[in-house]
């Protein structure tokens, strides 16, 4: 069962998205979309293909805006700050606020300790030393489980690991500049099985670290990681709610409908 | 039952002899496009065989003196390579110099920040400098790049940077160079640099992208960072195509190297190449010795452009599996 430790009141919100939404050219991706993702808890989204979730969270962190034609009104406010207002530097934004996408992207031509060390020598100046780099490496790699399987070839390319090591080290690359927030956008959807369960585990353990939300069209992965789920439908929100009640005892007859297989 | 194997058997057999017929046409088409992919390298090995053929009396003369030896004597016989040898290394060189950063930058502007409307026609434009002839260039070299260099870039070199001083800038500059050859050049392999590397810019993958920008790259540092590394070895394999060109071009270089039978470290001075030489001579070749001495420059080139080749796949094969 879904884990419920951390009550509402003990927590901040980490996120909190105020009338959001979110075009690609005329197209609404996303409509008036406000929710809240509490800190440091596993927030899932799910929803039938197409329905807005992926660009949701792509505007968490304004990746959406790199697509041409690409459009959002309304708030996301990160700990309070409007993080679409004048003077926010999307670049500063997506150092707090990682991501990892749903293919594994390792950059080829990097090792495997230069590719979790890529996001620490972005934005100039504040590289750290060659051996506190490697200390940040083997934390990162500690923390998305990985380090005990490739600590012995560092230096090799990280194009030689599997699928599921590939997006653990993306994980990885993502963690190691500390950000408060983690989006994953289907992390899981190119991976076997176990890589898969290997990915989970890390969620679960991440939540007491960083705040973490999964994008997934996968419902049964969204009950087992998540101790909230928000609900999508053509690009409004239908509910978000504890993940254990979304599940069994949904308020919405669209939810309804979409976790007992009617439709998406 | 009744109906037994005799209807069975009649479609069975004519099933076989269909299934033998299709697997002879098979056959057939196999053996003749392996004939016609053999025709490639068979070609390749008779032209090499022809030219060596041609050019031993010179190399049984000469040996390896041939490319050593700076002499270039009709009359009396006495034949060298070295300074044809050294323009069109030289030549080549500093044509890539030039070309390379310019061609990887239009290909960055053209992939990453070209707006739409301009990406395709300004494409088209630099597509095109592939298309001019290269007596064109030859013409154009002569009649505007050389005054051009003699009156405003070198002494620019000589005076405001002071590279008079060094020996690639030494020594008068009376028109036709080394140096406008390797401008000429320069402008010629451009477009095939550039095209090669924007479309293997366009090639990249917007995943790499987005996972550069996402750890807080700015623009810049996502090209410089993941786009370029991603793509650098169709660039190199694009640089070694224009180098391909570079090495073997004759028209145009011919029209401004100046034609000199001489090595000279300075670039403002005139020179050769092999591919200028064998069409400056070969048609008012005297003598068996200059025919032949003149066919062993051909088979110097023909080496050279092999070993510049193999070297280039070398080169992409290790950067392609380094990490």
């Amino acid at each position: 069962m879904p884990p419920t430790d951390a009550s509402p009141a003990a927590t901040r919100t980490a996120l909190d998205v105020q009338d959001l939404s979110a075009w690609f050219g005329a197209q609404p991706a996303v409509r008036g979309v406000s929710v809240g993702f509490r800190e440091r808890e596993v927030a899932a989204i799910i929803g039938p293909s197409g329905c807005g979730k992926s660009t949701l969270l792509r505007c968490l962190n304004r990746m959406h805006e790199t697509v041409p034609t690409a459009r959002v009104e309304g708030r996301v406010l990160l700990f309070g700050t409007d993080v679409y207002a004048d003077g926010i530097s999307p670049i500063a934004l997506r150092r707090h606020v990682g991501m990892v996408f749903q293919r594994p992207s390792p950059f080829p031509t990097m090792s495997i300790r230069d590719n979790v060390a890529a996001g620490l020598r972005v934005r100039g100046g504040g590289a750290p030393s060659r051996a506190e780099t490697d200390r940040i490496v083997e934390r990162a790699l500690r923390r998305s489980a990985l380090w005990d399987e490739v600590k012995d070839r560092l230096k090799a390319s990280a194009i030689g690991l599997s699928g599921g090591q590939q997006q653990r080290l993306c994980i990885a690359r993502a963690l190691a500049t500390e950000p408060a927030v983690l989006l994953l956008d289907e992390p899981t959807a190119s991976l076997d099985p176990i890589s898969t369960q290997k990915v989970e585990d890390l969620l679960y353990e991440l939540r007491s670290e960083v705040t973490v939300v999964i994008v997934t069209h996968n419902m049964q992965q969204a009950a087992r990681v998540s101790s909230s789920t928000a609900f999508m439908l053509a690009g409004e929100l239908v509910e978000m709610a504890p993940t254990a009640r979304l599940f069994t005892a949904p308020a919405d007859a669209r939810t309804e409908a979409y976790i007992t297989g009617r439709f998406g | 039952m009744i109906v037994g194997p005799r209807p069975l058997e009649e479609p069975s057999s004519g099933l076989a002899a269909r299934l033998a017929s299709a697997g002879v046409g098979d056959r057939v088409y196999r053996v003749a496009i392996t004939l016609f992919a053999a025709c490639v390298p068979l070609l390749l090995l008779l032209i090499a065989a022809e030219i060596a053929r041609a050019a031993w009396p010179a190399l049984r003369t000469f040996g390896f003196g041939f490319l050593t030896s700076s002499a270039w004597d009709p009359v009396n016989g006495a034949f060298g390579a070295a300074p044809a040898l050294y323009g069109t290394i030289v030549s080549s060189i500093v044509a890539l110099v030039i070309a390379t950063p310019l061609a990887i930058g239009v290909a960055i502007y053209l992939s990453e920040f070209a707006p739409g409307w301009l990406r395709q026609p300004v494409s088209f434009l630099v597509d095109l400098l592939a298309a001019i002839p290269s007596v064109v260039y030859g013409l154009w070299g002569i009649f505007v790049l050389i005054p051009l260099l003699r009156t405003h870039v070198v002494p620019f070199l000589k005076d405001t940077l002071h590279l008079g001083a060094t020996p690639l800038f030494s020594g008068p500059n009376y028109g036709p160079s080394m140096l406008a050859a390797g401008v000429i050049l320069a402008i010629m392999i451009l477009p095939y640099i550039s095209a090669v590397a924007r479309e293997v810019l366009l090639a990249v993958p917007r995943s790499q992208r987005e996972a550069a920008l996402a750890l807080g790259a700015t623009r810049w540092e996502t090209i410089w960072g993941a786009v370029l590394p991603y793509a650098r070895s169709g660039i190199i394999g694009g640089v070694i195509l224009g180098l391909g060109r570079a090495l073997g071009e004759t028209m145009a270089v011919t029209m401004v190297i100046g034609n000199t039978h001489e090595i000279s470290s300075s670039l403002l001075s005139p020179g050769y190449t092999m591919a200028s030489l064998i069409a400056n001579q070969f048609s008012e070749a005297t003598g068996d010795l200059h025919l032949s001495a003149l066919m062993a420059i051909g088979f110097v080139l023909f080496v050279l452009t092999l070993v510049v080749n193999a070297l280039a796949r070398w080169l992409v094969w290790r950067v392609a599996r380094s990490a």
